[in-house]
């Protein structure tokens, strides 16, 4: 037992030892977090048209398809961010929110022809889609902040991967809540700029907080 | 939390029911180990499928979760072996091979608290220890593309101050050099080798020594500061 290179640093982390309370199951973390999302959702019903909202996506069927999807991948994607949070977590886990991406691509994808299949819907003017922009980043912010604050315990090992599922999960989460004020069906200028606003999202969340991961600090046990 | 001492860390390996019938290498466990945290992480466990050293290391893990330190002394020191194997079987230089146990030892440190007991202890570990092992391998690669391997280049670079009483003065300010270093206080003397002769970055520092960004770099500026006050002076 003596005599060992690594014993100075192994007697040092026992010196270091506390009891650690253990982590709760991932799936029951990204319930929490979608449980805050829910939360927000209901405030925000609350102040919207919920009558103009059910007719608007009551006349266009693949705006139904739109939120199923942007909803799937938020689920999906929260689900697999606190699944990747942790150090043995198999990078596969990033698929996951793959299938709900599609349908949300797909559907919204179909609104780019909207202008030649219903020519009297109302389309977004380049600056109401500047709005949704305006919104979807707004509303990340806390939704990132809040997403970060719930894996600070965590210890993730793919510090980038993480951090990029879980701009998608937030994306997907303000993309999906935007649908409470979006007076207008979507066209290709909206499809555009929501496209912008969820790729700003992603991008801001894997700098931002693959460094936060990645920092020695943020991965010490309470 | 007072210590509490797993007895399993002293069982020798061929008591330690590996070489049992397989319905009976959970029970040995059992009987081993004397924490009843660690005696309801053997009753859930499935002796068919995890190994009696799986299910010791688990139950050590959850001891150490506990605050345990015997039992988490006695497991980092079982795991050190095995995160060789797993660093060589990655393809880590031989030279290297220490600097990944390290890192990964931290790691177990720092990711006690994601260990569930009801999973393997040696797939967690193994996962980990392979993540580490790429990470140090892809640094060493980052680092290979700065430099570059030109022999000849150098041999036919005429130095034009060259200066045959140099090596002998260089040997002597190495020599300086050294003397001043030992002399440092100790977190000192970390912060210039771990930034300055082993150029790792301060983040990577910072997990090895265990302290912050903003200490390293106080004891670099005072280390450096010491020792530039004892190369000046004469002598």
């Amino acid at each position: 037992m003596t005599g060992s290179p690594y014993d100075p640093l192994i007697h040092e982390l026992a010196a270091d030892l506390k009891p650690v309370r253990r982590l709760p199951p991932p799936a029951l973390r990204a319930l929490g977090w979608l449980g805050a999302v829910a939360a927000i959702a209901l405030a925000l019903a609350a102040f919207s048209d919920l009558h103009a909202l059910w007719e608007r996506i009551s006349a266009a069927p693949d705006m139904w398809l739109a939120i199923i999807g942007s909803t799937a991948t938020a689920v999906l994607a929260a689900i697999a961010v606190f699944e990747l949070s942790l150090p043995d977590a198999p990078r596969a886990w990033a698929w996951l929110p793959l299938p709900g991406a599609l349908l949300w691509v797909a559907a919204s994808g179909f609104g780019c022809l909207r202008a030649w299949v219903l020519p009297a819907a109302h389309v977004a003017l380049l600056g109401e889609a500047r709005d949704c922009l305006i919104f979807i980043v707004s509303l990340s912010a806390p939704l990132s902040a809040l997403l970060f604050l719930m894996l600070r315990r965590a210890c993730p090992l793919q510090p980038g991967l993480t951090a990029t599922i879980g701009g998608l999960a937030v994306a997907a989460a303000a993309a999906t809540l935007l649908n409470f004020f979006h007076p207008f069906d979507a066209a290709a200028t909206d499809l555009i700029v929501h496209v912008i606003a969820v790729a700003l999202v992603v991008i801001a969340n894997r700098a931002l907080g693959g460094r936060i991961f990645a920092a020695p600090n943020f991965v010490r046990p309470a | 939390m007072t210590a509490r001492t797993l007895q399993t860390n002293v069982i020798p390996a061929d008591k330690d029911g590996a070489l049992l019938p397989p319905a009976f290498r959970g029970m040995a466990v059992l009987e081993a180990c004397g924490n009843p945290q660690c005696r309801r992480l053997v009753s859930m466990a499935e002796p068919q499928t995890r190994s009696a050293d799986d299910l010791r290391r688990s139950a050590q893990m959850a001891a150490a979760q506990g605050g345990d330190r015997a039992a988490y002394e006695a497991l980092l020191r079982d795991c050190a072996p095995l995160i060789k194997a797993i660093a060589g079987r990655q393809g880590v230089p031989a030279d290297r091979i220490d600097d990944v146990v390290q890192d990964v030892l931290l790691t177990i440190h720092r990711a006690r608290h994601t260990y569930d007991p009801a999973r393997s202890f040696m797939a967690w570990l193994r996962v980990i220890a392979e993540r580490r092992a790429i990470d140090l391998l892809r640094r060493v690669r980052r680092h290979g593309a700065r430099e570059f391997h030109a022999p000849l280049a150098m041999e036919s670079y005429a130095d034009e101050g060259a200066d045959p009483a140099r090596g002998l003065a260089q040997a002597d300010a190495s020599g300086r050099v050294n003397e001043a270093l030992a002399k440092l206080p100790p977190r000192q003397r970390e912060a210039v080798e771990m930034l300055v002769l082993n150029e790792r970055s301060l983040t990577e520092a910072a997990a090895f020594t265990r302290s912050s960004k903003v200490a390293l770099k106080v004891n670099l500026h005072r280390a450096l500061k010491a020792l530039r006050g004892k190369l000046d002076r004469p002598g």
